[in-house]
């Protein structure tokens, strides 16, 4: 279940996930084998492995720029590889043209066909797969169901609004019965309340019908909630690779971290439970290797206390709905970033004392 | 958006009577757009409908009475009944064959990147704003008698119908070129990759997502290349020779041979029909095409050729384009080097001198006379076009604009001659007694000249973003200001390329000035075909070194189009 890709990729998965790794190993659906494409002088894949196991559903994350797209298109044979394989049901795709590839691709603009209707869209696979006029009816109306637009066959595109567009997009893909379904950032045009329920509904959607999906996008919090597993790229390679939880918990390195919002990361000293940094002793997890390191400190970590060893003044505070963020200038070392409920939210000006707690100082690799 | 207009409209007009503010504002709306009209109705009646209404009076009503019988005895006329046919199939071969042997071209113009595209598509674009006397003559030099074709391989096309159709493939391959290719390079190609995503093979994808979209601009274009070579005056003055002869020609025969005006009435009320139908078509295929298409930018859409089958297409298309269109050019300006006593500048010396007796003034004087008409007319074109476009702009739909907008489209389709000779037998009285002055020129090419105007100025001004309008508005500028400030900056490009291409056209414009131009004050085309028109090596080389010289104006001109457009779009 990982990617077997760069060094660091697998430092963090347990056990378990090890072993899982063997398996999907065998029953990979679609294998990236050190896929490279390069425009021009730039690598925009850069020798790239990644597995995806049938019935799972994977999201690549990442900054724009990083090669989420393009790996998209590599694998729809969209764009030719530079170098390396990828493979399907374990055969090479090197000369399997784009539509015989049996994959499906939503568009991240959705690219629905405009002089057609609704129907017309979602039909267009079925009918380039020949299937018999009255089995591509059923098709149609039965995906329609599913996305919850029933009466929406005769519409016109044009009619349609931004989530509407989406979900017969994703019918249309599904339509052919594709045997892995890639989504280009499918929710990135929503807005946020459609994109939360939406994304809910996808892996609901996926999960019941058994679809193997590849997405990318670039919201942490779509990925999180769509995938089983999310891989994050940085320059066309693999970065980190693990669950969602995986990877929120132990961020590979500091870009990882920092992708994933966490600012506060300080150079330290490890010796025994302890951390040497410029704001004094830190905690850190048992077990920790000794040695200098980088130290993320997660603003859940930052626990506002009267007896706090570190006095800090708040500059500024941030109301976020459920809680406060809370930004701490602290007498050494530099601005802390803190998390605390509303009610106990000291106000801006105010000198308070700051502790720390262990389980959320994460210690990331030089 | 109309609902959304409505609906504003509505709310505008509260209940408590204070309709008023609201009721003016239309008014004035109504009120700008009636005045940005005016110029260019006023110019249409007194310098089309006049003339041509004149030219058909005179010919059909005699004596008190009005002889439509005329109509029924010309049509039955067998001689003009196979001038009939031989003008529609003519034009539907000759559109079948530029639709054939352009739309390769248009495809790899608009999505092929490869060095010298610019100059290229500049390069290609020449034929269509020579005059046709010169395509012509380009022609008779490549495949008539003596031509390049004869006596290298023995083979004379001038005596067929194939010299006249494969001239007018030559004539209006930029045509298919740039309307076809200049959507085509706009059409997201991420559609197609969608299409081949659900199983559709590379063909199938082209088939139907791409051509479905091209369709109603590949019909416009054809129906572009059917009125063009359905009206064919030139080229068949030039090729034809007396055995093939289209409505056009016949036109002008009757009228300036055979002098039997009822004659020629009838037919120019023939072809206006079949010209009205023609535009109705095309303004419905252009409005089909205007439909909703995603449209990207097309530097986004081209590639360096990819693959064998590219290759060969992009080679077989610069094959075409050398022997179609830079083959006849350069025979023609090898012909005006090539004088009886081995090559040399002897033909273009002789444009200096009056010695040939052809004129009254040296040849060579024929360029300035061309020059300064043009410049003329293309400020009088730029002055009624871009009214018109204005106009035009500030309402995109219903019927009365559309109207306005294919009766400025039908000078294009209109008997050049019955243009001409209506100039002469209608502006001759008070008011408009302009018989001897040098206007009359300008103003009939400025008449052929503005429908281009407003074909490359109209998508433009429609494209720029009402809320551009405004937002300037908002921060405090009058209309006027909106325009001075923000939309005229915007289509300033597209003023430079709609007055090179009025340029161009009036320095062509053959048809009408033949008829008006004073003896003692010729334009090139005319020069060029009276050149033609009389026997000896002489005259045939000064009129080869003429329409070399005019070919090279209109190539710097369309040069200087191509390094100011940048997106390639527009209708032309």
């Amino acid at each position: 279940m990982t990617a077997h890709s760069t060094a660091n990729s697998t430092a963090h998965t347990t056990a378990p996930e090890e072993a899982g790794a063997a398996k999907a190993a065998d029953t990979a659906l679609l294998r990236l084998d050190a896929a490279t494409v390069r425009f021009g002088a730039r690598t925009v894949l850069d020798a790239l492995d990644l597995d995806v196991a049938e019935h799972e559903i994977v999201c690549v994350l990442g900054p724009s720029g990083s090669g989420k797209s393009t790996l998209l298109r590599a694998v729809a044979g969209l764009t030719p590889l530079d170098a390396g394989r990828v493979l399907l049901d374990g055969a090479d795709q090197r000369d399997v043209p784009a539509h015989r590839r049996g994959v499906g691709l939503m568009f991240q603009d959705h690219q629905l066909f405009p002089q057609r209707d609704v129907g017309g869209n979602v039909g267009f696979g079925p009918r380039m797969h020949k299937a018999p006029r009255e089995q591509r009816q059923r098709r149609v109306a039965e995906l329609l169901d599913l996305v919850g637009l029933p009466d929406a066959q005769a519409r016109a595109v044009a009619t349609l609004s931004g989530g509407e567009q989406q979900r017969v997009a994703l019918a249309r893909a599904l339509a052919p019965e594709p045997r892995l379904l890639m989504l280009d950032e499918p929710l990135g045009q929503l807005d946020r309340s459609l994109r939360e329920r939406l994304v809910v509904e996808l892996r609901q959607l996926f999960g019941r019908l058994g679809t193997t999906v590849l997405a990318v996008t670039h919201d942490q919090g779509e990925a999180f909630a769509l995938a089983d597993r999310v891989v994050l790229m940085r320059d066309g390679t693999v970065a980190q690779s693990g669950t969602p939880y995986e990877v929120w918990q132990h961020p590979a390195d500091e870009f990882v971290a920092r992708f994933l919002g966490f600012d506060t990361i300080a150079d330290a000293v490890v010796t025994g439970t302890a951390a040497a940094t410029e704001w004094g002793p830190l905690p850190v997890p048992e077990g920790t290797a000794e040695g200098p390191c980088r130290l993320l400190v997660r603003p859940t970590g930052v626990v506002l206390s009267a007896g706090g060893a570190l006095r800090c003044e708040v500059v500024a505070r941030t109301f976020r709905g459920g809680h406060v963020g809370v930004r701490l200038r602290p007498e050494r070392g530099p601005l802390l970033e803190a998390e605390c409920a509303l009610r106990d939210a000291p106000r801006e000006g105010e000198t308070v004392g700051v502790g720390f707690d262990p389980g959320d100082i994460v210690v990331l690799p030089r | 958006m109309s609902a959304l207009r409505t609906a504003y409209g509505r709310g505008a007009r509260t209940p408590r009577g204070t309709a008023h503010p609201a009721a003016a504002a239309v008014r004035r709306r109504a009120g700008v757009r009636a005045a940005l009209m005016a110029l260019p109705l006023l110019f249409f009646a007194a310098f089309f409908a006049y003339p041509v209404a004149a030219i058909v009076t005179r010919g059909l009503h005699e004596g008190g009475n009005w002889h439509l019988g005329r109509i029924a005895d010309v049509a039955g006329d067998a001689g003009i009944r196979h001038v009939l046919w031989f003008t529609c199939w003519q034009a539907a071969a000759s559109t079948a064959l530029t639709l054939l042997v352009a739309l390769p071209g248009a495809y790899v113009f608009a999505r092929l990147d490869f060095p010298g595209r610019r100059l290229l598509r500049a390069v290609v674009t020449v034929p269509f704003v020579l005059p046709t006397v010169v395509a012509g003559s380009a022609f008779l030099a490549l495949l008539g008698r003596d031509g390049f074709t004869d006596s290298l391989f023995g083979v004379r096309l001038d005596t067929g119908v194939w010299a006249i159709l494969i001239a007018h493939v030559f004539f209006n391959y930029a045509v298919v070129v740039r309307t076809v290719g200049g959507l085509w390079a706009q059409l997201d190609p991420a559609q197609e990759e969608a299409a081949r995503m659900l199983g559709a093979s590379r063909l199938a994808a082209w088939r139907r997502v791409t051509l479905p979209a091209l369709g109603p601009s590949v019909a416009a274009a054809a129906l572009m290349v059917f009125l063009f070579t359905f009206t064919s005056f030139g080229v068949i003055q030039v090729l034809g020779g007396p055995m093939y002869s289209t409505l056009e020609v016949e036109i002008y025969r009757q009228t300036a041979e055979v002098f039997d005006l009822p004659t020629a009435a009838v037919l120019t009320l023939l072809q206006f029909a079949a010209v009205a139908v023609i535009l109705a078509l095309h303004g419905w295929a252009v409005r089909r095409s205007q439909s909703a298409l995603r449209l990207v930018d097309p530097a986004l859409t081209a590639h360096r050729p990819r693959g064998a089958a590219e290759r060969t297409l992009l080679g077989g298309v610069l094959a075409v384009v050398a022997l179609l269109i830079l083959l006849p050019l350069g025979v023609l300006v090898a012909r005006s080097f090539d004088t009886p006593s081995g090559y040399g500048l002897a033909f273009y010396r002789a444009l200096g001198s009056t010695d040939g007796g052809t004129f009254s003034v040296a040849p060579w004087q024929t360029v300035g006379n061309s020059l300064r008409f043009a410049a003329i007319a293309t400020v009088i074109a730029l002055a009624v076009g871009g009214l018109a476009a204005a106009a035009l702009v500030r309402r995109s739909s219903g019927r009365l604009v559309r109207g306005f907008d294919a009766l400025l489209m039908l000078p294009l389709g209109t008997s050049a001659v019955t243009v001409g000779f209506g100039f002469l037998i209608a502006l001759d009285k008070p008011p408009l007694d302009l018989r001897d002055s040098w206007l009359l020129v300008p103003l009939a090419q400025a008449l052929v000249g503005t429908p281009f105007v407003v074909r490359v100025m109209l998508p433009v001004l429609r494209a720029v973003d009402e809320r551009l309008r405004e937002a300037a508005a908002v921060l405090g500028a009058s209309p006027w200001r909106v325009w001075r400030e923000v939309e005229l900056p915007l289509v300033s490009r597209a003023v430079a390329i709609a007055a090179g291409f009025a340029f161009a056209v009036s320095l062509g414009e053959f048809g009408a000035t033949v008829f008006i131009a004073r003896p003692d004050d010729p334009t090139l085309p005319v020069a060029v075909a009276r050149l033609l028109g009389r026997a000896g090596a002489l005259n045939y080389g000064q009129a080869m070194a003429l329409s070399t010289v005019l070919m090279l104006v209109c190539a710097a001109s369309l040069l200087v189009l191509e390094s100011l457009r940048t997106t390639g779009s527009g209708e032309l």
